[in-house]
């Protein structure tokens, strides 16, 4: 007997025929983005409060104190540090004190906590997209999705102008995440809402 | 609506004992098997959407909802400087993904087999259902958690899984309104675009558990945001406890084994991410051959799609990754009628669809009539090219006339799919397949005698010339004219026929000399 796998592919060679058409695949879309490095983190920031998620930029030496207006913004002043969780690959100059490196417990129990810090793979200024890769920095992918707020750390050597700059950074094997502002919707009405299943909130610790 | 969404639901092309489930291609490749899934309606096109376009809730609906997204869509494709550049990446990439479909699934088996996946096969829905089921059996789970899948609508795997006794919970907003309003998709990117905020808000107030008994806050405004909150509400604990969730899949690299799946609530990610057991089925035409052409699609499809920059949600795996999500992955790749699509040297451009609606929205039938009244789960200019070549066009024979050819849905496809002449082509072969003289075909062979003989031929034109009587001077015929050509008058005006030819005209100013 002829086994599904067999046959759907004796239909393709059939459908085929002989005769396949040598294809040459037009690359002539821009692969690159020449604008100052500067000018792309204006982008980034521009495109990422469009979305309605909110960034902090500072440098290198306040990222701890910026993380931790991070959390003001999303949780609102007096947050427990307790209730923040946190990729284990964090530096721990970014980390608030107390709050909590991912133990690796069931996926399901980290709904307990209020907001997320991570960091990220890579960023791409022109569609404002934070990619998260699942190594030490940005965490397993259910960190970055059950608390429903989500610290980002980005830093400039990060940012990138296009997507087609982006991929080539990126592990295909890894399980990634591709984030382009807080969870939305507009399945009614076609109109935007913000927050639905993932984070409501998203802020982002820009960092150059 | 005169049908119910029962109707809509249910595929009723009546089966003879003994006859065929499916039909067959000129090359023998059979295409979509009747009796199950969604890809066929109970009644023809014009049927329905007569009905479609009495109902002006409806009209007004459809009417907001497409004219929003088509000006969110023109404006950030409008600024994209290289999006003819992209488009046409886009086409020759499917081109070649085609050309080579056989090769690249088998490497796309090898990648996702390597990296702990397992890979199933499956020739039409019916045995796509099958192994669906048996693999949510063998976990023994009686519950599923769904992602927004074209695929297993198609098929109609809900209805096989509720069959089995396993209960399917789409987790998509717009899926779960038509899931709970028990109506049936009507749009490939929004299936709840027919309802307004007021109808959803009813909905959700008769079915959602947290909306019932004596105790329960029935304040629910309907504000987008307070209606998507009620969703996040009634879905978290689902989440939270499924064991075995399913997608489909938007792309799939056969060079990495890596499975993509574009959304924007978050839903997605909670299915792919918290149960134990992913099952993903996805057409066999998903397949792009290298990693690096993502950097096409990912630009053009949330862009089409949308209207926006990029999706909030784009989550790529690969097989299995230990300590972070699903520790089962089964792929099942799916035929059903797709060969015989990719049979058809013209017809085979609608396997480039990525699924992101645009034609749908510029579509002036499409917003005027609604998805329902295709009849299929791809409706608008690509479900009217799709669907009848998965079914095999006489099970869908009124589904290429479903459109004017203005080209609307050319000019907006990310990869330039020629939707108007794919029609065209169809069209033809269904005429061609007639084995009775229509009325069509005997109005043009008797026009053809009469365009052949002068003589003949303007007595046929003094003939067309009583109809000035029937016009009673007005610039077009009447439409109720009686049948046969009613069919012509009732959707189209019939000029009235002018007083004098341009040969008699010719003949008068130019003294009979021709």
């Amino acid at each position: 007997m002829t086994t599904a796998r067999e046959e759907v592919l004796g239909r393709i060679r059939t459908a085929l025929g002989e005769h396949r058409p040598e294809v040459v695949v037009p690359r002539d879309y821009r692969t690159t983005d020449d604008r100052p490095a500067e000018q792309l983190l204006d982008v980034l920031v521009d495109r990422l409060e469009d979305y309605k998620a909110s960034v902090l930029r500072c440098g290198p030496e306040q990222i701890g104190a910026t993380v931790a207006a991070a959390l003001d913004t999303g949780l609102g002043a007096g947050w427990d540090p307790g209730s923040v969780v946190v990729a284990p690959g964090v530096p721990t100059g970014w980390r608030p004190d107390g709050a909590r490196e991912d133990d690796g417990r069931p996926a399901v129990e980290l709904a307990a906590f209020a907001a997320t810090l991570t960091g990220i793979a890579v960023a791409i200024g022109e569609t404002g997209t934070l990619v998260l890769d699942g190594g030490p920095l940005s965490g397993r992918r259910a960190i970055s999705l059950l608390p429903d707020c989500l610290v980002c750390v980005v830093e400039a050597g990060q940012v990138v102008g296009g997507v087609p700059e982006a991929l080539p950074r990126l592990d295909p094997n890894a399980p990634l995440t591709m984030v382009s502002g807080p969870s939305a919707t507009s399945d009614i009405e076609l109109q935007r809402v913000e927050g639905v299943h993932g984070p409501r909130t998203l802020v982002v610790v820009l960092v150059a | 609506m005169t049908t119910t969404p029962q109707d809509l639901h249910t595929d009723q092309t009546s089966l003879a004992p003994g006859a065929p489930r499916s039909g067959t291609t000129f090359l023998g490749l059979p295409t979509a098997p009747r009796g199950v899934g969604h890809l066929r309606g109970d009644r023809s096109f014009p049927e329905a959407a007569r009905d479609a376009l009495r109902d002006g809730q409806l009209r007004a609906n459809l009417g907001h909802a497409t004219s929003t997204i088509r000006a969110k869509r023109a404006k950030v494709v409008g600024e994209v400087p290289d999006w003819e550049q992209l488009r046409q990446a886009g086409k020759a990439l499917k081109t070649a993904t085609m050309a080579r479909l056989d090769e690249l699934l088998v490497q796309l088996e090898e990648q996702v087999t390597a990296r702990g996946g397992t890979v199933h096969w499956a020739r039409d829905a019916d045995e796509a259902n099958a192994i669906v089921t048996r693999l949510v059996q063998a976990t023994g789970a009686d519950e599923v958690v769904k992602v927004k899948s074209m695929a297993t609508q198609e098929i109609g795997l809900n209805e096989a899984l509720e069959d089995a006794g396993i209960t399917a919970h789409e987790t998509d907003l717009a899926e779960l309104i038509v899931q709970l309003g028990d109506d049936a998709p009507s749009h490939i990117l929004v299936p709840a675009i027919h309802k307004n905020r007021a109808e959803i808000r009813e909905i959700f107030l008769r079915t959602m558990p947290q909306f019932q008994g004596p105790d329960a806050d029935r304040e629910l405004p309907d504000e987008p945001r307070r209606l998507a909150m009620a969703a996040r509400t009634h879905l978290r604990e689902r989440f939270l406890r499924a064991r075995v969730a399913i997608s489909g899949a938007n792309f799939a690299v056969a060079e990495t084994g890596t499975l993509a799946v574009v959304e924007s609530e978050g839903n997605g990610r909670m299915c792919l991410t918290l149960p134990q057991t992913l099952i993903t089925v996805m057409g066999i035409e998903k397949l792009v051959p290298t990693w690096r052409d993502l950097e096409v699609f990912l630009q053009l499809l949330p862009r089409s799609s949308t209207g926006e920059r990029m999706n909030p949600y784009t989550s790529m795996w690969t097989g299995v990754t230990p300590g972070d999500g699903p520790q089962e992955f089964h792929l099942v790749l799916l035929d059903n009628g797709r060969t015989a699509v990719l049979a058809d040297e013209v017809g085979r451009e609608a396997l480039h669809c990525i699924r992101c609606s645009a034609c749908l929205n510029v579509c002036p039938v499409y917003e005027r009539t609604g998805g329902h009244s295709y009849g299929s789960v791809y409706p608008g200019p690509i479900g009217a090219v799709l669907s009848p070549q998965l079914t095999g066009v006489e099970d869908n024979a009124s589904l290429p006339y479903a459109s004017s050819l203005c080209g609307a849905c050319y000019d907006a496809c990310p990869v330039a799919i020629d939707i108007p002449s794919i029609l065209v082509h169809l069209r033809a072969e269904h005429v061609e397949a007639q084995e009775r003289t229509t009325p069509e075909a005997a109005t043009f062979r008797a026009l053809a005698t009469a365009m052949s003989h002068p003589w003949l031929w303007r007595l046929t034109q003094r003939a067309a010339g009583l109809g000035r009587f029937l016009a009673r001077g007005k610039p077009t015929m009447p439409p109720v004219l009686p049948p046969p050509a009613s069919s012509w008058t009732r959707s189209r005006d019939l000029p009235t026929p002018p007083r004098e030819t341009f040969t008699q005209a010719w003949a008068r100013e130019h003294g009979g000399r021709s």
